[in-house]
Order: C-alpha cells, then sequence, then structure tokens
C-alpha cells in the first residue's frame, strides 16, 4: 500500500520540511504520494512532483484551501486516507495543527514527532523533552505521523517525475475563518533550514542588544534564534523560539549566547553538531552540553567575534 | 457561557526524569509532580473570562490516578469553581482522553474548551485537535490571544513563521501557547475555600469509552549523550576552534 504525504508549500515552492517527511514516508515501504492543496497552487504541485522518490502528487486546488486551516484540510485527509497504510505530515506547526484533527476523524492514534522509522508500524518518538526515546508500535489500520524534522536527511528536491492528479475537495464544515496573517520578515535562513544558528537568552538584556547577535549571525550567514526567557520578556517575535515546545533545530553549528541551558531549551538544540556556548556564568548547565564553552560577558565578546570573523 | 478546562498531573517541569534499567518506562518514583505547565495557562485564561464577566462557569477535569485530585486542586484553588475527576489506573493515549473529554462536553454542553497545547511529558501535542475533531468544533491552537466577540471566537495563533488569526464559530476549542497570559499563584484563603469546592467522580465505563491504548510501548532509551566539551580562555580561540578543529565556519 502506498502512503500519503501532506505536503507544505508558500508561493509555488516545496518547503524544506516536506522533504524531511518524504524521507521518513520513503522508509515505511510503498509508493510516496503527496498531498498539496491550497489555492492556484499548481507550481507548488508541479514542485512537488519533482521531489525525489514520489509517485504520484494528489492536487486539491481549491479556494477552500486558501488558508491552512484545520477544519477543511482535515477533512480533505479524511476523505483520501483510507487508501493508504500512513499518512505523514511535518511536525511543523502546520502539521501539528491539522494532522491529529484528521486522526481523530479516522479513529486512529496518532504518533507524534518521529525521529526514526523502525518498521512500517514501529517508531522511535523523543518524549520528556527528549531526556528519553521511547519505540512505539501502532496497532491501527492507518499510521497518522508528524515526522521531527532533525531525525531524517531531506530528499533531493529535483530528480523526480511524479504524475500529477486532480483531488476531489472535500466539504468544508466552514466552522473558522482566517482573519490575518503577521509574517516575520526576515532575509536569514529559516531556523529549522538553517546551517548555523546564533541564540541569544534572557542574559542579552534587551530586543534592541539582539543587533550584537543579528551582526555575529549575518557574517556566518546563520539564523537567529532565542531561548524562551527572551520570547517572554519581549525581545523577539515567538518564531524564533528553540525548544521543548518551539522550534527543535539540528544545524551544523549551534552558538548559544546568554543562554543558560534549561532542560526545555535543550530539548530544542542538543542534537546539534556542534554546539558552542558564551555565558558568563561558568556554572551555566548550557556548558554541559557545549563543545566549545566561552565564559566572558556578552556585550564584550560579541563585537569581538562579529570583528574576528571579518578578519 | 460555561469553560472546561482539562487540567493533567505530570512530571514537574523542573525535574529531569531518568529512564528505566529496564528500558520500561522513566523513574517517577518519590519525583515532584504538577499541573503541566500549559494546562495552568488554560486555568488562568478560564478565569479571566470569568472575571471579565463573558463566562459565568469554569469546571477543570482530570483524567487518572487518584492523584489527579490534587491538580483538581491547584485549578480550583486559582479559582475554578468545580472539579470533574475521571478516575483510573490505565494509561490514557491522547485518543482516549479526547473522547472521554467528549463524553464530559456532550454533558456539560460548555460554549468553550481550553486545554494546553502539550503536556510536557509525552510531548503528543493533540489531545485538544482530537477533541475539537470529534465534537465537530472548529479549533484555535497554539493561542497567543483569545477575544470572545458574541457568538464567535478570535485566536490569535502562533505559528513558524510569524502569527495568525483566525475566527472561530461557538462552541470552540482552544489550545494555549506560552504567550496567552502569566498564570497567577493561589492564594493561601483560596486555597482553603478549594477544599470545600465539589469534585465529581467518575470513570471511564461510567462514560462508556473504551480507553484501551492504541501505541504499544516496545522500549523507553536515554538518548546518546553529548561528549563533555572544551572550554576556550578567548574569542579568537573559540573561532580559531570553530573553523580549524570543528570546520564548521569558513
Amino acid at each position: 500500500m502506498s502512503v500519503l504525504v501532506l505536503a507544505e508549500h508558500s508561493h509555488g515552492k516545496v518547503l524544506p520540511a516536506t522533504l524531511t517527511t518524504v524521507a521518513a514516508a520513503t522508509k515505511l515501504g510503498g509508493d510516496v504520494h503527496v498531498l498539496v492543496a491550497g489555492a492556484d497552487c499548481k507550481p507548488a504541485a508541479e514542485a512537488a512532483a519533482k521531489i525525489a522518490g514520489v509517485a504520484k502528487v494528489l492536487l486539491a486546488d481549491d479556494a477552500r484551501y486558501a488558508e491552512p486551516l484545520a477544519e477543511p484540510y482535515a477533512a480533505l485527509i479524511v476523505s483520501l486516507a483510507e487508501s493508504y497504510a500512513a499518512v505523514l505530515a511535518a511536525s511543523t506547526t502546520f502539521g501539528k495543527n491539522v494532522l491529529p484533527r484528521a486522526a481523530a476523524l479516522l479513529d486512529v492514534a496518532q504518533i507524534s514527532d518521529i525521529v526514526a522509522v523502525v518498521g512500517p508500524d514501529t517508531f522511535v518518538r523523543p518524549i520528556y523533552a527528549g531526556n528519553a526515546l521511547a519505540t512505539v508500535k501502532s496497532t491501527d489500520a492507518i499510521k497518522v505521523i508528524t515526522v521531527r524534522g532533525t531525525g531524517f536527511e531531506p530528499v533531493k528536491a529535483e530528480g523526480g517525475s511524479a504524475a500529477i492528479e486532480n483531488a476531489t475537495s472535500a466539504d468544508d464544515p466552514g466552522l473558522s475563518k482566517f482573519v490575518s496573517r503577521q509574517e516575520s520578515k526576515t532575509e536569514r535562513p529559516e531556523l529549522t533550514a538553517a546551517r548555523v544558528i546564533v541564540s541569544g537568552g534572557r542574559g542579552m538584556g534587551s530586543g534592541d542588544n539582539f543587533k550584537l547577535i543579528e551582526a555575529v549571525a549575518d557574517k556566518l550567514g546563520a539564523a537567529v534564534g532565542a531561548s524562551r526567557a527572551a520570547v517572554d520578556a519581549g525581545f523577539v517575535p515567538n518564531d524564533l523560539q528553540v525548544g521543548q515546545t518551539g522550534k527543535i533545530v539540528a544545524p551544523e553549528l549551534y552558538l548559544a549566547v546568554g543562554i543558560s541551558g534549561a532542560i526545555q531549551h535543550l530539548a530544542g538544540m542538543k542534537d546539534s553538531k556542534v554546539i558552542a556556548a558564551i555565558n558568563k556564568d561558568e556554572e551555566a548547565p548550557i556548558f554541559q552540553v557545549a563543545d566549545y564553552g566561552l565564559v566572558a560577558d556578552l556585550f564584550q565578546a560579541l563585537p569581538e567575534l562579529a570583528a574576528e570573523l571579518s578578519k | 457561557m460555561k469553560v472546561l478546562v482539562a487540567v493533567k498531573r505530570v512530571v514537574d517541569f523542573n525535574v529531569k526524569v531518568r529512564v528505566k534499567a529496564d528500558g520500561t518506562g522513566v523513574d517517577t518514583a518519590n519525583v515532584k509532580f504538577s499541573m503541566n505547565p500549559f494546562d495552568e495557562i488554560a486555568v488562568e485564561e478560564a478565569l479571566r473570562l470569568k472575571e471579565s464577566g463573558k463566562a459565568t462557569e469554569v469546571v477543570a477535569v482530570s483524567l487518572g490516578v487518584q492523584q489527579c485530585q490534587e491538580t483538581i486542586r491547584t485549578a480550583l484553588a486559582m479559582g475554578a469553581d468545580r472539579g470533574i475527576h475521571v478516575q483510573t489506573d490505565e494509561e490514557l493515549q491522547p485518543l482516549a482522553v479526547a473522547k472521554l473529554l467528549k463524553a464530559i462536553a456532550d454533558k456539560e454542553q460548555p460554549q468553550l474548551i481550553i486545554v494546553g497545547k502539550q503536556a510536557i511529558d509525552d510531548d503528543s501535542n493533540q489531545t485538544g485537535q482530537m477533541l475539537a475533531a470529534l465534537l465537530g468544533w472548529p479549533q484555535g491552537t497554539f493561542a497567543s490571544k483569545l477575544v470572545i466577540n458574541g457568538d464567535r471566537a478570535e485566536v490569535t495563533r502562533e505559528i513558524d513563521g510569524g502569527l495568525e488569526t483566525v475566527s472561530l464559530a461557538m462552541p470552540a476549542l482552544v489550545t494555549t501557547d506560552l504567550r496567552l497570559n502569566e498564570p497567577r499563584y493561589a492564594s493561601l484563603p483560596n486555597i482553603m475555600k478549594a477544599k470545600k469546592k465539589p469534585i465529581e467522580a467518575t470513570t471511564p465505563a461510567d462514560l462508556g469509552v473504551d480507553v484501551k491504548p492504541r501505541l504499544i510501548l516496545v522500549k523507553v532509551e536515554e538518548p546518546a549523550k553529548r561528549k563533555s566539551g572544551v572550554k576556550v580562555k578567548t574569542v579568537a580561540e573559540l573561532v580559531d576552534k570553530l573553523k580549524n578543529e570543528a570546520k564548521v565556519i569558513p
């Protein structure tokens, strides 16, 4: 039987999270089909058809899918799911919103946030902020799964040539309406796809001081992240939060500045390849996971670092 | 308007859990338990709706072992009016919890249900969405702002790229994110008063819900530990290590 991946796309492009979700889907066995839903989203379907390893693209092009509302999207998935062995989406706020709703309508459990596929019905997922890894076996006929991006190498965005088929729209229950969106504008890479991340914490002291972080990030072509404390204090917007209940990242280099290293923050970044930390408190728990630790005042160290990187 | 909130008893957020040597789970003996932090935010939001005259009653529900009554008492001490405890020693997975909460909602007929977006023990992030689905209600997940406007709920949601606002036809379900509010501490007089507030007890069998787990736990392991690193003395040394030893910057 085939497996279905709910794609995430924007402006005609498929997002990187979908590529790691397809990677997980290919490990389940069976053909991988990708569902592209949206309004005027043919270019995204064409992009999805090029993803390596995809056998078929289902295109649900309809005004009712113009905004990512959980109710019509879940109804669409339910209308298609019966002929699939599994339905997968990325563990993004989009996937996490839509997929459990679809799972309940199908009367199946969801396996959230998998980081490994052991077999077609058995998966590994982190629990307790990543302090334990649970292997679980699903007894349901349809496996509904969200995929943590850091657990899988993305498949190639090019190289495939899948057929595109139109999918019939499902009834929209009409319970919710989209009102508005405030998108964070940034020229920097997206956090979950960045090769390098420079993150600031409570120690930054103010939103204005994040300019010091940005200056270093710009030298490294890095994304900017933050701890919960920095977001709660209003220094930076919510979508920069790295941690157990924020974004989970695993870049090549994670530079934590003025972040003490609460377990909830470590849960979001401890799978990074290399971790470096700058903190004036040498007892800060962040140093226990850092490959390179520098005990220093960040207000001196950050400008020095930016200068050093310009050399 | 009646508001229902669900509160889960979880291992306290400050506890670093240890995996049991036999791989059957994590060690929860002699460990501090508390209300799931996201559920505290749910209780707080319901109380604020009551204090602003939008809600008339706040009912707190918890599901699980006998000690869940302590979690309900915490909600009552914060200001909830009464509690419902669905008592069982069985493991409850999100789909079963959603079914139990639906059975309670069918009886109680709230106009609004608020739950935490995620419990910090199993980190599933499912129950609210599942409950909304089973009730046929709209959902506003990961809320950082909630405004009740007549028969609609306007929910501002924390999403990956920023914020999004949706308008939901009530009755509706909302799941809380961290920035929705800052939960209050219960005062001593309110803790005393909470002892007299009623908690109704029921069971999955009473509610006619099959709670058999759909996911079988095969094993629980410790994640790979990171090797301890080195301290560098200067910024220049840090850059040198990152360039020439770790080779993560050009």
